[in-house]
């Protein structure tokens, strides 16, 4: 088997009259954690939904450890995604469903173990999140770190091969941003998964990643472990990187120039 | 300018259209799925709880005051005859053909239709539904279908349940409050309502209401834009959708039963 | 809430409406009277029918013993004919009997009095498929002001 676990190949969508990928090409190494990071409002969330067959792509391929993801058949795709698992921004916990139950849910769904044979699994998921003594719980009493931390458990419930994390630190407090950090390094050594991380901490993700995409206007601008995308010489790389309000991407949203608005007033 | 009109009004229409389309397919991705017992039962039954048994309350309440008001107001216009005897057949049919199926079809829209359509479209904007789908479990088969089921199930029995409450609740009136002979209430009832051409028609009719409402529920809610005006507007257009289209379903259904 | 008790409520709900539907049924509708295997046919000829319908009952004494299945018109004779459904349980009347139709109340709706005729032993019983003969029309009500101006001049 190739060491390529997801190969982009000239990925073109658009999402109404709006193009979002206009040719871009990546690739995710098995056992690797890789980044993608870009500005907000690049469609990051799209391309893990486009990975995930949720959305066909217009032009390009995608393929899968090989396999082309939009040629699937619905039961080929359905078959495919139990190998794949997505910890979505939100967490997506099932609200109606207590944190056990929600981990016991794509076991219980996929295959015919015995209760007692589930439980120890989730009892197994949720202490390597450290949320064991919070499985009676509903996903309304959590914190938004714990939530993600239960949505993690679930999403490594069926021991996945590849796992997509959608904006992970987003909105988290330092503690729980560290836990996570911490976790996505850890999960991706011990379980031998690979890891795709859209993200735009650019501090937290550089100290994490095996590899980085960096995704502006449409395209990747820059790829490489984070030490060559620092030394990069792009002036978006580096402005993104530094987080520098104008720059290669302009503070103003593009417009006509001020002083003739400002005349057409009078 | 004429021709943008038509344009708009061919736009609009193919939209319509297409909008029909996707709710049947995705009614009959629900309905014709092959059903899976040891799974589909259990959620069966927690959805016909939530759709069915939360809104007896509402069914019984509203089924008796109608009644009573079928036996107050048919009282005050019969007794004029002399025809109060009547009574049972008035309160009995009205209720059977038009009301049973009609206000239990408008109650369960706003009740249960607009809960629903409210439930699905805030899992689908907390990405509930999405990573369902990518945890490889059909959000079709796991969520709509058993929650279709159980309103098509339910709605019936609401129906029924509501039209003999109602019969009671004009028995209440017109019998122990105004003095209608209860004999003559009883066997005129009897002797003019047909088991086939009344009661079964009713219940088809609460049937057909039954697909049409929770098909309009959960259609909106599965299509919501995932914000929470999204979500107002879908819940708000269930309810209006639903209540028209249960209105209009029976003036076909009545045409066709009754009309010939 | 546990599933033990959801799957109680559910279970009262549906027998609930099920004893509401057999309520509609028997106590509302008055089934198993009209059901087909239990009837049989008669058929008669009126020179008027009034206001007679499909599924008006036909009475003796008051008693309902079956109902009006169809009303055609004979295209010899230019007369109705209808067909009655009666129960088996009531199978033993004369071929002398007579049908009126009646008015229940001055404004109720029409049915078919069946008078049961006298017994010797040169009258049968009236079998599935018999023509009762002894029939009279319906009162209409217009004919019977005009009697009564023209008996007054």
């Amino acid at each position: 088997m190739s060491d390529l676990m997801v190969d982009i190949q000239n990925l073109t969508f658009s999402r109404g009259d709006r193009l979002i990928y206009d040719g871009m090409s990546m690739r995710v190494k098995r056992g690797q954690v890789t980044a993608i990071m870009g500005p907000s409002g690049i469609g990051k969330t799209t391309l893990l939904k486009l990975i995930g067959g949720q959305l066909k792509p217009d032009q390009g391929d995608i393929l899968f450890q090989g396999r082309s993801i939009p040629k699937m058949s619905r039961a080929e795709l359905y078959q495919t995604r139990k190998s794949m698992s997505m910890l979505f921004q939100s967490g997506a916990l099932f609200s109606e469903l207590s944190v056990f139950d929600n981990v016991a849910f794509p076991i219980r769904e996929h295959t015919k173990l015995p209760e007692s044979l589930i439980r120890t699994m989730v009892l197994m998921k949720l202490e390597a999140v450290g949320l064991r003594g919070a499985r009676d719980l509903m996903p309304s009493e959590l914190s938004g770190g714990m939530a993600r931390r239960a949505a993690l458990a679930r999403a490594i419930a069926l021991d996945p091969e590849l796992i997509m994390y959608d904006e992970p630190f987003a909105g988290q407090d330092p503690i729980s941003m560290g836990i996570v950090v911490k976790l996505i390094r850890e999960l991706n050594n011990a379980l031998g998964l690979t890891s795709i991380v859209v993200s735009h901490d650019v501090a937290e993700v550089m100290s994490i990643a095996d590899y980085v995409y960096l995704v502006a206007e449409k395209r990747v601008i820059g790829e490489g472990t984070p030490e060559q995308l620092r030394q990069h010489e792009s002036p978006l790389v580096q402005q993104f990187l530094k987080g520098e309000a104008d720059g290669a991407v302009p503070f103003h949203y593009k417009a006509a120039p001020y002083a003739d608005e400002l005349m057409e007033l009078l | 300018m004429l021709l943008d009109r038509v344009q708009r009004l061919g736009a609009t229409t193919l939209q319509s259209i297409a909008g029909l389309g996707k709710a049947a397919l995705m009614l009959a991705g629900a309905v014709f799925g092959k059903p899976n017992v040891r799974k589909g039962l259990p959620l069966l039954i927690k959805q016909l709880y939530v759709v069915g048994v939360l809104s007896l309350l509402i069914i019984l309440v509203s089924g008796l005051f109608i009644g009573m008001v079928l036996g107050l107001q048919g009282y005050t216009v019969l007794v004029k005859f002399g025809a109060e005897g009547m009574l049972g057949p008035l309160v009995a049919l009205s209720l059977l053909r038009e009301l049973g199926p009609v206000v239990t079809a408008l109650l369960f829209a706003g009740r249960a239709g607009s809960a629903l359509t409210a439930e699905i479209g805030l899992m689908k904007a907390t990405e509930q539904l999405s990573s369902m789908e990518m945890m490889a479990v059909d959000p079709l088969r796991r969520i709509i279908a058993p929650r279709f089921w159980a309103g098509v199930i339910s709605m019936p029995l609401l129906a029924i349940i509501f039209t003999a409450v109602g019969i009671l609740g004009g028995h209440l009136v017109g019998v122990d409050w105004l003095g209608v002979d209860a004999g003559s209430y009883w066997s005129s009832m009897q002797a003019n309502v047909d088991l086939h051409q009344d009661v079964f028609n009713g219940i088809i009719k609460s049937i057909v209401f039954a697909f049409v409402v929770m098909a309009i529920a959960l259609h909106k809610g599965f299509d919501a834009v995932p914000t929470s005006e999204g979500i107002a507007k879908a819940t708000t257009e269930t309810v209006v959708t639903a209540s028209l289209a249960v209105l209009a379903f029976d003036f076909v259904l009545t045409a066709l039963m009754f009309g010939g | 809430m546990n599933s033990r008790k959801i799957e109680l409520l559910v279970g009262v709900f549906v027998a609930f409406a099920i004893g509401a539907f057999f309520v509609l049924a028997f106590k509302v509708a008055n089934a198993g009277f009209t059901g087909s295997g239990d009837t049989y046919t008669l058929y008669a000829d009126f020179e008027n029918i009034g206001g007679l319908r499909p599924r008006s009952p036909v009475k003796v004494g008051g008693v309902v013993v079956g109902r009006v299945a169809a009303i055609e018109l004979d295209k010899q004779y230019y007369t109705p004919r209808v067909r009655l459904e009666i129960s088996r349980q009531y199978d033993n009347f004369p071929e002398t009997s007579s049908l009126v139709i009646l008015t229940s109340g001055l404004l109720g709706e029409q049915y078919l009095g069946l008078q049961p005729g006298f017994i010797d032993d040169s009258v049968h019983l009236l079998q599935d498929g018999d023509l009762i003969e002894d029939t009279r029309s319906a009162m209409v009500l217009e004919e019977l002001i005009g009697q009564f101006l023209f008996n007054r001049n």
